[in-house]
């Protein structure tokens, strides 16, 4: 099972190494993992994608909190959520075919950034399941390069029954 | 929670202004503020600064001959204590020899600070003369570790290091300096207000949760309590010892809560897990209700863990969130400082009549108690007893690691907290040496004995060079079976008698003690025994004592890898 953790950490080097550290550590199965600055200069926030059974998210949850530079963790497990991967592709397609792979991107809603001989570059960002069927669509033409930034994601607004799980 | 540390008192505060100070300077008047009395170390390079303020300060100093040496005696005199250690290293090499004593304390909870010069802040990353990315090296084995690169920091890192050292669940914490941050003078006034919004360590127990573990144990028919670590960290053993007496319930204890229950008691199981008492692990296996006050479920402890306490209702009580329900399920968690929620428990509890129940568990103890035979050679188990028998049973053990450790858990004869001094988790061979002079540094006038093994005191015994500097009478009994005893066992047990790579032929170390500086005795033969104890304790320095014991001992109890508690093998105990 897939679940999205976030979690604020201090804004200090070293943190990031700290974090993949305790994973590494732990042995537990990261899909991905995103940091970035938040709104508060003091406070990053690292999104994580891990791949485990509720045990194992309880013991990740628990094992993140426990860091230092940790300040909080929260599980989006019961909660309604949006999440986004940004993804750059370079699918590998004649001058002739081009338009046809045009077409799929503006199906997406995607944008072509870059455009060659042999090839564009596409830019497509959405939910994972998004990324994997465009992913999929355009293999027949051949991916020659591809590059994701790993999810972040952000709980939906004002619902009073819905809080995620937080830990400190 | 904050029990593990106590100021003296004896050094004054500071009160004035820091603008002005060098970092060495500002470094120095934080310890003072933390009431440090003793440092361990080495200098080196980048640590001159800090040893140029330390040339004039209250503090003292030990120069040992190692600096795993240095941290290991730091544990020792904080495991002995309460209090937290304090180790000075320089960097590179000077650091890195830090890491195994790290790792012990890690593994143990011991609250430790490491202070570590680093090479000057632009030189950081270069390849420079004795640098090495400690923060990096260290992460994995230390509660949380700290950079610091610029003298503004030094006084505030230095607050939260020992902060984190001694609260929640204590744990070693590394403060890498770079010298050039310890040469600079303040300009102005530093912030010193700790700035940690991510620790915030749980010390108080939720009523709920502890008003659902006291019905449960009011209702069970064949509860165990089952002790570790955390307790002594605690303080809790006032409160373990009423709570168990009030409604009769047996206690068993880990490696590291020996003491904890005084082992007169008829509640006493002695220590459980894979080379714990028959009656301990019986117990455990056929309880209806486990309860866990500051233990953490351990491999050494548990056997196969889908075996484990199969009948039992598990309450786990413990500081440490992610202790709770890591290995085993529990049903009632309790998160929280031991001795608050055992304390509130109390009144909870009910005197029950679990007559039946202490019944069997006496047959337990009647029919499988730890046993050696006296004849032949000097038996180890016996040497331990001895110990045991003409100090009272009230001196302070360090051990190494190996089967004397286990025959000295087993044998000794615990009274109280904080008198083993032992490395339970990581294991460490070489620990018992000097842990056992820094606990001696830590109690002045109390009687300190390492109960080593040939194996473990080899690795460390230079520091006897240290005891003896600076007189401190440290007793060290190496019990020296020509072998490495342990894996000799498995090796006896698991691979056919293969013995490979476990003859380990000793020097004469009473010959060693002598040139070291200390008194140097050697006993072969059963009849010289005590005497040769009794000499050892009444000498006013320190003295080892090496004893040549029968080399083919095995410890028993047994649980094998992969078996249940209950399917100890009880070897000569049967």
């Amino acid at each position: 099972m897939r679940h999205v953790i976030s979690a604020l950490v201090q804004n200090q080097s070293g943190v990031l190494a700290h974090v993949a550290g305790m994973f590494a550590a732990r042995g537990f199965n990261i899909d991905s993992l995103v940091v970035g600055r938040t709104e508060d200069p003091h406070l990053s926030r690292m999104t994580i994608v891990v791949v485990g059974d509720d045990r194992v998210l309880e013991q990740v949850r628990k094992q993140l909190a426990k860091l230092v530079p940790v300040v909080k963790v929260r599980d989006f497990a019961d909660v309604a959520y949006v999440e986004r991967d940004l993804m750059l592709i370079r699918v590998t397609v004649s001058p002739q075919r081009r338009p046809e792979v045009v077409e799929l991107v503006n199906l997406f809603r995607g944008t072509v950034v870059d455009v060659a001989m042999d090839s564009v570059v596409v830019m497509l960002a959405g939910p994972e399941d998004k990324l994997e069927a465009f992913i999929d669509l355009v293999r027949s033409y051949g991916i020659a390069e591809m590059a994701r930034t790993g999810v972040i994601a952000m709980s939906r607004g004002q619902q009073k029954n819905a809080a995620a799980k937080e830990d400190s | 929670m904050g029990k593990t540390t106590k100021t003296s008192g004896k050094h004054k505060a500071s009160t004035g202004t820091y603008t002005g100070m060098s970092g060495a300077e500002v470094l120095h008047q934080m310890l003072l503020d933390e009431g440090i009395e003793i440092l361990f170390g080495f200098p080196g390079g980048t640590v001159l600064p800090i040893f140029d303020v330390l040339y004039r300060s209250p503090i003292k100093f030990i120069l040992t001959r190692h600096e795993q040496g240095a941290c290991h005696m730091a544990d020792g005199y904080a495991r002995s204590t309460g209090r937290v250690g304090v180790v000075i290293a320089t960097s590179g090499p000077g650091a890195t020899n830090l890491v195994t004593a790290l790792a012990t304390a890690n593994m143990d909870s011991v609250p430790l600070v490491a202070l570590t010069g680093q090479v000057r802040s632009t030189l950081i990353g270069n390849d420079a003369f004795q640098e090495a990315d400690v923060t990096g090296i260290t992460r994995p084995i230390t509660k949380h570790n700290f950079l610091v690169k610029r003298v503004e920091d030094i006084g505030r890192t230095v607050k939260e290091a020992f902060y984190i050292a001694r609260t929640g669940r204590p744990g070693p914490v590394l403060v890498d300096i770079a010298v050039d941050s310890t040469v600079a003078r303040l300009q102005s006034e530093p912030d010193l207000t700790a700035n940690l919004p991510g620790y915030k360590p749980t010390t108080t127990g939720n009523l709920r949760q502890i008003k659902s573990a006291a019905e449960a144990i009011n209702a069970a028919q064949r509860p165990v309590l089952y002790v570790g670590g955390g307790v002594v960290i605690s303080g809790a053993s006032a409160e373990l010892r009423k709570l168990a007496e009030k409604g009769g319930i047996p206690v068993a204890t880990t490696l590291l809560a020996l003491g904890t229950m005084d082992e007169r008691s008829p509640l006493a199981l002695q220590m459980l897990g894979m080379h714990g008492s028959a009656a301990a692990n019986y117990a455990v296996q056929d309880s209806d209700c486990l309860i866990a006050v500051g233990a953490r479920f351990d491999d050494r402890v548990t056997g196969n863990l889908a075996e484990f306490a199969p009948r039992a209702k598990i309450i786990h009580i413990d500081i440490d969130p992610s202790s709770i329900s890591k290995n085993v399920v529990v049903d009632i968690p309790v998160v929280g400082d031991a001795r608050d929620i055992l304390g509130r428990m109390l009144e909870l509890i009910k005197a029950v009549d679990r007559s039946d129940w202490l019944e069997k568990i006496a047959q337990w103890k009647k029919r499988h108690p730890f046993k050696y035979e006296t004849e032949g050679k000097i038996k180890p188990q016996e040497v331990v007893a001895r110990l045991g028998e003409l100090t009272d049973h009230n001196a302070i053990i360090a051990t190494g690691v190996g089967q004397h450790q286990m025959w000295t858990a087993q044998f000794y004869g615990w009274r109280r907290p904080r008198q083993i001094i032992t490395s339970g988790g990581l294991g460490t061979m070489g620990f018992g040496c000097p842990a056992a002079i820094g606990a001696q540094f830590g109690n002045p006038g109390a009687t300190v004995i390492d109960i080593d093994g040939d194996g473990s005191f080899c690795m460390t015994m230079v520091e006897v060079i240290t005891a003896a500097r600076y007189q401190q009478p440290v007793k060290f009994v190496v019990l020296d079976n020509d072998y490495l005893g342990m894996v000799r066992q498995w090796q006896e047990m698991f691979y056919g008698r293969r013995y490979s790579a476990v003859s380990h032929p000793c020097p004469e170390f009473a010959k060693i003690a002598e040139g070291y500086g200390a008194r140097g005795m050697k006993v072969t033969d059963r009849s010289e025994l005590d005497d040769a104890i009794r000499e050892m304790l009444k000498h006013p320095g320190p003295v080892v004592l090496h004893v040549v014991v029968e080399p083919e001992e095995n410890v028993y109890p047994m649980v094998a890898t992969g078996k249940a508690l209950h399917e100890m093998d009880l070897g000569k105990l049967a």
